[in-house]
């Protein structure tokens, strides 16, 4: 699904993040990746993504190597082929929620019925059936993280790139969307790169990676 | 299945969800491009109309004839060409006698003296007679009159009246009326007869011509011009139409250009409004650009934002325009005040492509407003700018004014640029030009203008927090402060031309208005005799009496007349008020002294010598230049001696009067009426004060339009102010939480927010009034000598700038309080903790 071949990026200031890092990801694994504040982790997820370049290195989804495409192709791929989860919700206030999550069905062309009626399935799947014409303001932040999932993964993307998808809320909450989460990506049989900084969120994945200067290192 | 190729879904969604929350920004936004179509479009359907009314006259005046040829001067040509282009082939040539005249002694008609059974074709038909009418009308005891002249007459068919003309008064009968000059004061008769009733024996003053089948225009013309003496001139229909256009084009396309610069300042307002519509959407646009809108997609969806929004303006602009032209019309008239036009209101006409025109501006502004907007929001980074869902703005970037100083030096090349047919079109060129160049620097200046305030030893926190702010995000304050700083600078401009012509004219007439009284001989009275001259001379208590006499003068077919003032050069009231150099005529030459505007019109200047289309063709040598206002088209100056000399007449149309010292004013009028005649009929007295105080009128009048439109540029740059800061302090909202989290009292921010509005408002009206200055001297140094032919004094209005300024600085202080108090609640302390 993902494969990450001798990655180089270094920051302004001239600060290597990582050098030569490899990483591979099967179809429905799970993946975290952990590391101190600053390690680079989100900008993992954005070189993974293609809103970012590597200095060096190649990122392949689905045998795709983003570097070969212009600003369009790799905007189409995220659009087809990946969800995101972020910390912050991003769920846009002026949308209802079921016209949120439907917004990667509705930028496929999608026309606008199918869209809603996926959209509104979706969000019964993450336990807001029914909630599909109330707006962002109503919800608690548990409830716009479960919104959050439903949005990646309404157009079934292959590949979910998630940054600290419950590091705004609290310990239960957290606890019941990140098990919400695990529960509909394995469902949906799509592969998931976690970022976080959480041990617990990194111990619902099947393997834990930490990531330092010198590259990724399977922890134990 | 997917659809890749349509994202209108999306497109929807998002459109639609956007004016649903914010309908004040999207309403502020058409109703900036709808104001500004509105004027453009109303401007220009009153000036259509007003100018198609123009040419119905011209028309029913000179019918169907496809040419004319018509005197150079008041006197008429020798009536003996009419054989001579009469005997040209292939031309049927109808006879004119033109004279202004007076009905029963008080109604102004223009007479006109026609053969009748030539002119049954040129359209001058009277509508009944029989062969005891045509008798009656052949040895001139009845005439024919326009409706509108048996309407202002108060008489009808059949009643006798008193016409009068050229000093010479009959009584005749009405035998008819004129439909075909319905609507102007005209009065028709025998052509024999005018000639000898009212003392034109051997004169003419129009040919009509038409031309047989195959004849072109080009070639009669030159046939004509053949056998044309110097004081006749052959014209066209289509330079008829560019003389009657030339009236008036330079004061329309003056109006045009303001009505387009109240559009420019309208897509300045959208502008700020799509600004910061992106800059508030900023981590929106990043998230959609995660999840899979292409850049072009995010830059497609601001324009048809900006497209939508310029539609529905333009379209309720155009629909306003329409009720603004049919309000000015009825309330202005045709020349919106200007004095060009004179009669009733003219009729509305709708103008579809020039309506197409309009509202395609009007979207182009608020297409063009939007782009900068448009492809920032397709620029944002969106790793970043979904992290930092806040100000993006860097303090350390440099504002970068290179692209202004473009602007500026092209707006300086432009305005050395001659006028195009008669239109200051570059001078527009550089007056968009310094606007666009001045709100480019804006940045750059906000930077320079706050940067001393930012050392100054003051622990005041708001303060601090204000200038820091304004310091460094010039950028944002420049958005908010486009639109007004465009519509203050305009306002500015036309305040400064305004108040300069105004002092020049005042100033001008005080250098005219020499004399104690004035008397003006009433059209058709036939002016002041010699006799009647010398008895009002010898009145008791006038101490010098100088002598005018007006008439049109013709160089130009293609160019409205040129008049001619004979004048008393000599004795204390005689001074003229020279411009520039001037020479000594040597003895024997005739001098003449031609006004500012005949001297760029014709390109005249002192010692050039000018064939006058006078009798006898005589040559003059131009002695110097001096200063008019009131004659746009141009005059000369000549003594009045040799005027008599030259031409024989020597009736003339006013006398200006000095009264000796102690002399009663009123008994000396008393006495220069008797002096006149029995009664002192047909003579208007006027004072100076009275003149003075009359032409400032009329210069107020004339620029009330101009007056409406700052207004209007005013209240559309104050609201698109107003909108603009209270979404700039509404977007703010997480910063004032912070700011209360971190123990700032809510006082502390009302006054941070009260001194930023105050410096926002201060820099906006330094630089729209130091802007407004510059366009105002291209307005002053080359739109209006280009268009209108005279220069004048830059006079600076300095109340009216210290009030421009410290009004901006209370309304965009007061916006600021009043939507900061809004904000500043417990929603502040709690937006921090937002999603956005």
């Amino acid at each position: 699904m993902l494969n990450v071949t001798g990655l180089v990026k270094t920051v302004p200031g001239g600060r290597t993040l990582f050098e030569r890092l490899d990483l591979s990801l099967a179809r429905g694994e799970f993946v975290a990746v952990t590391g101190e504040s600053g390690a680079g982790k989100s900008t993992l997820l954005n070189l993974v993504a293609g809103l970012d370049s590597p200095d060096a290195g190649s990122v392949c989804i689905d045998g795709t190597d983003i570097a070969g495409l212009d600003d369009d192709g790799r905007t189409r791929l995220r659009r087809d082929r990946i969800g995101f989860v972020f910390q912050a919700f991003h769920v846009l206030p002026h949308l209802d929620l079921a016209h949120n999550v439907a917004l990667p069905l509705a930028l496929q062309g999608h026309d606008a019925h199918a869209s809603l009626v996926a959209a509104e399935a979706m969000l019964a799947s993450v336990g807001l059936g029914g909630r599909g014409d109330a707006y962002p303001r109503e919800l608690s932040g548990g409830e716009l993280q479960r919104v959050a999932v439903a949005r990646a993964l309404v157009h079934r993307p292959g590949l979910i790139l998630a940054d600290e998808p419950t590091g705004n809320l609290d310990p239960d909450t957290a606890a019941r969307t990140l098990a919400l989460f695990v529960d509909q990506v394995r469902h949906a049989g799509a592969a998931v790169l976690l970022v976080t900084h959480s041990t617990v969120a990194a111990s619902a994945a099947d393997r834990t990676l930490v990531l330092s200067p010198t590259g990724l290192v399977e922890r134990g | 299945m997917a659809r890749p190729a349509s994202l209108s879904v999306a497109h929807r969604w998002l459109l639609w969800s956007e004016w649903r929350a914010y309908p004040g920004r999207a309403l502020a936004a058409v109703l900036a491009i709808a104001l500004g179509v509105a004027l453009g479009f109303a401007v220009h359907l009153v000036n259509a109309s007003a100018l198609g009314e123009f040419d119905k006259a011209m028309h029913s005046v000179s019918g169907s004839a496809d040419l004319e040829i018509r005197s150079a001067n008041a006197f008429g040509f020798d009536e003996m060409l009419y054989p001579r282009v009469a005997r040209l082939p292939g031309l049927d040539v109808s006879p004119v006698v033109a004279l202004s005249a007076l009905v029963d002694d008080k109604i102004q008609v223009s007479l006109e003296g026609v053969d009748v059974l030539r002119a049954g074709g040129m359209g001058q038909g009277a509508s009944d007679g029989g062969a005891e009418g045509l008798a009656d009308f052949l040895s001139g005891r009845s005439v024919y009159l326009s409706a509108a002249a048996l309407s202002a007459a108060g008489r009808k068919v059949g009643d006798s009246m008193t016409l009068g003309a050229n000093g010479h008064a009959i009584q005749v009968r009405i035998a008819g009326t004129l439909p075909s000059r319905a609507n102007t004061n005209a009065v028709t008769m025998d052509i024999a007869a005018a000639q000898w009733r009212f003392g034109m024996l051997g004169r003419l003053q129009r040919l009509e011509i038409r031309l047989a089948p195959g004849i072109g225009t080009a070639g009669a013309m030159r046939m004509i011009r053949a056998v044309l003496p110097p004081d006749a001139i052959v014209t066209d229909t289509a330079s008829e139409a560019a003389r009657n256009d030339g009236l008036s084009a330079a004061y329309r396309v003056n109006l045009d250009m303001l009505a387009l610069i109240a559009l420019l300042t309208g897509g300045f307002l959208v502008y700020s409004a799509q600004s910061l519509s992106v800059a508030r959407r900023r981590a929106q646009f990043a998230l959609l650009r995660v999840l899979g809108m292409q850049r072009k997609k995010v830059l497609g969806q601001v324009l048809t934002e900006a497209s939508v929004l310029g539609v529905v303006g333009a379209g309720a602009g155009v629909a306003l325009g329409l009720g603004l032209a049919s309000l000015a019309l009825n309330l202005l008239g045709g020349d919106l005040g200007g004095g060009y036009f004179h009669g009733n209101a003219p009729q509305l006409v709708f103008a579809p492509w020039a309506a197409a025109i309009f509202g395609l501006l009007g979207v182009g502004a608020a297409v063009l407003g939007s782009m900068v907007p448009a492809l920032a929001a397709s620029r944002i980074l969106p790793a970043l700018a979904i992290k930092n869902a806040g100000d993006a703005v860097d303090p350390r970037v440099r504002a970068r004014p290179w692209r202004a100083v473009v602007c500026l030096v092209g707006a300086l090349l432009a305005s050395l640029l001659p006028a195009v047919g008669g239109i200051a079109l570059f001078g527009y060129v550089a007056m968009a030009l310094l606007l666009a160049g001045g709100v480019m620097l804006m940045p750059w200046l906000a930077r320079a203008l706050v940067s001393p305030l930012r050392h100054v030893p003051l622990r005041h926190v708001p303060f601090r927090l204000a200038t820091a702010r304004l310091w460094g995000a010039p950028s944002q304050a420049s958005v908010a402060l486009a639109g007004i700083v465009a519509s203050t600078a305009l306002t500015v401009a036309m305040a400064v031309m305004v108040t300069s012509f105004r002092g020049s004219v005042e100033r001008w007439l005080g250098d005219v208005l020499q004399a104690d009284v004035y008397l003006i001989a009433e059209g058709g009275r036939g002016g002041f005799d010699a006799a009647t001259l010398e008895r009002m001379r010898k009145v008791p208590g006038v101490a010098w009496l100088g002598v005018l006499k007006e008439t049109p003068l013709q160089f130009d077919a293609r160019r409205p007349a040129v008049t001619l003032l004979a004048r008393t050069l000599t004795g204390p009231g005689g001074h003229l008020a020279l411009m520039g150099s001037r020479i000594t005529v040597p003895a024997g030459a005739t001098a003449v002294w031609v006004s500012e505007p005949a001297s760029r019109i014709y390109h005249w200047k002192p010692g050039d010598t000018l064939t006058l289309p006078l009798p006898g063709s005589p040559k003059a040598r131009v002695a110097g230049v001096w200063r008019d206002y009131a004659r746009q088209h141009g005059a000369i100056v000549m003594d009045e001696g040799t005027y008599a000399r030259l031409t024989g007449d020597r009736s003339r149309t006013s006398v200006s009067v000095l009264l000796a010292p102690g002399a009663n004013s009123d008994t000396v009028v008393a006495g220069l009426r008797s002096a006149v005649g029995p009664g002192g009929g047909g003579v208007t007295v006027s004072r100076p004060q009275d003149i003075r105080r009359q032409a400032l009128e009329a210069f107020d009048r004339s620029f009330l339009i101009t007056y409406l439109l700052e207004g209007i540029a005013v209240c559309v740059g104050l609201a698109g102010v107003a909108a603009t800061i209270g979404a700039q302090v509404l977007s703010r909202i997480r910063e004032f939480g912070m700011l209360r989290h971190v123990g700032a009292l809510r006082g502390d921010l009302v006054r941070m927010l009260l001194i930023e509005g105050a410096l926002l408002g201060l820099v906006g009206g330094i630089a729209g009034v130091a802007l407004g200055v510059a366009m105002s001297q291209v307005l002053i140094h080359v739109v209006n000598p280009q268009s209108f032919h005279w220069t004048m004094d830059t006079l600076l209005p300095w109340p009216l700038l210290g009030w421009v300024i410290a009004g901006l600085a209370v309304a965009t202080s007061g916006t600021a309080l009043v939507v900061g108090r809004s904000v500043l609640s417990a929603d502040a302390v709690r937006a921090v903790r937002e999603d956005w």
